[in-house]
């Protein structure tokens, strides 16, 4: 079972974990986007980590709410919106329990990342995090590591994809032959939750 | 920017507020100051300008978008307009939350200068929040060529 404490070690890890790929998520962001995925991600993964040290919501669905309205506050980019939506839809889907079965958690992750989808209007294979995100939700059932080599593996497929979403579509077929740097972060948050569960 | 009743002088009735939300401060102000200054002789109508990062860079900022919003709001309705990208995301992940921005705050899909001054101009003659997206959102049909 995953209880609050299993959340709040998944976001800390996740914001230590962002500042170390800050660099390189704003290197990928550069020839696609506006440079900037790195910077805005740290920034609002680090106020998700005081939120939650300082606030310590006691349910899992609590603390992820509280994750993501920090990162919709914080951010300051389109990334901010669109994590921001899939923390907090996930955890209103987990509704008030003290603990979570990884069954339930993937059914709220779902829900979440369903959100995003409907948010950004972004499919599979529009060289987005989505590109991340489904194929972990759908490995999720299996276990946290599979989730985790799904999102990686995701991430990776995005580099031939011509961008349908966002600044980088303007670019049309230039956007081919760099890794998106969403599905890049993606797929260090969906990392994160295996380490947190020691897969 | 805003003005401080936001009451038709004659009729005394609650106008329209209206929200500029762009990536860049510069743009949201300059559009504010466009479209109030297209109104002519009708009433104030406050506008409000969220553009650009808490830090005054490039970007979106919610809590500019919320207070903003706030500082607009007559009870009349929030009409809010963006340019591109996390501008529209942000205003939509905010009306999502439910309590982040004031009741009757709305997105409307409109271009962003041509919309701001019909939404404004609208917003002038008192008319309400369906008539000032509905007109803001006409611009989108004023081709050019």
């Amino acid at each position: 079972m995953l209880d609050a404490d299993f959340f709040r070690r998944w976001m800390t890890a996740t914001a230590v974990s962002v500042g170390h790929e800050a660099e390189r998520l704003t290197a990928l962001d550069s020839p696609i986007g506006d440079a900037d995925h790195g910077s805005n991600l740290r920034r609002g993964f680090n106020a998700v980590a005081t939120a939650v040290e300082e606030e310590a919501p006691a349910t899992p669905g609590t603390v992820l709410v509280l994750a993501g309205s920090r990162l919709i506050s914080t951010v300051g980019g389109a990334s901010g919106p669109l994590y921001g939506t899939l923390l907090r839809r996930t955890g209103k889907a987990l509704g008030e329990a003290a603990e979570v079965s990884a069954e339930q958690f993937t059914d709220a992750l779902r829900i979440g990342v369903d959100a995003v989808r409907a948010l950004g209007g972004a499919a599979p294979g529009d060289k987005t995090m989505i590109d991340a995100l489904v194929p972990a939700v759908d490995a999720l059932a299996e276990s946290f590591a599979a989730a985790r080599t799904a999102a990686e593996q995701g991430a990776l497929a995005t580099t031939p994809l011509q961008a349908r979403k966002g600044r980088a579509s303007y670019l049309g077929e230039r956007s081919i032959g760099h890794q998106d740097p969403g599905a890049t972060s993606a797929a260090l948050l969906i990392a994160t939750l295996a380490e947190t569960a020691g897969e | 920017m805003s003005d401080e009743t936001g009451l038709s002088g004659e009729k005394g009735e609650r106008l329209v507020g209206v929200v500029l939300v762009s990536h860049s401060a510069a743009v949201a102000a300059a559009v504010a100051d466009l479209a109030q200054g297209l109104v002519g002789c009708g009433a104030t109508v406050p506008v409000a300008a969220a553009g650009g990062t808490d830090s005054g860079g490039l970007g979106t900022s919610a809590e500019l978008i919320s207070a903003a919003a706030r500082s607009v709001d007559r009870g009349a309705g929030v009409a809010v307009l963006t340019d591109l990208g996390s501008a529209v995301l942000t205003v939509k992940a905010l009306l999502a939350e439910g309590d982040e921005l004031p009741d009757g705050t709305r997105l409307v899909d409109a271009p962003f200068v041509e919309g701001a001054v019909a939404a404004v101009v609208t917003a002038s003659t008192g008319a309400d929040l369906a008539a000032v997206e509905a007109a803001a959102a006409e611009a989108y049909t004023y081709r050019k060529v």
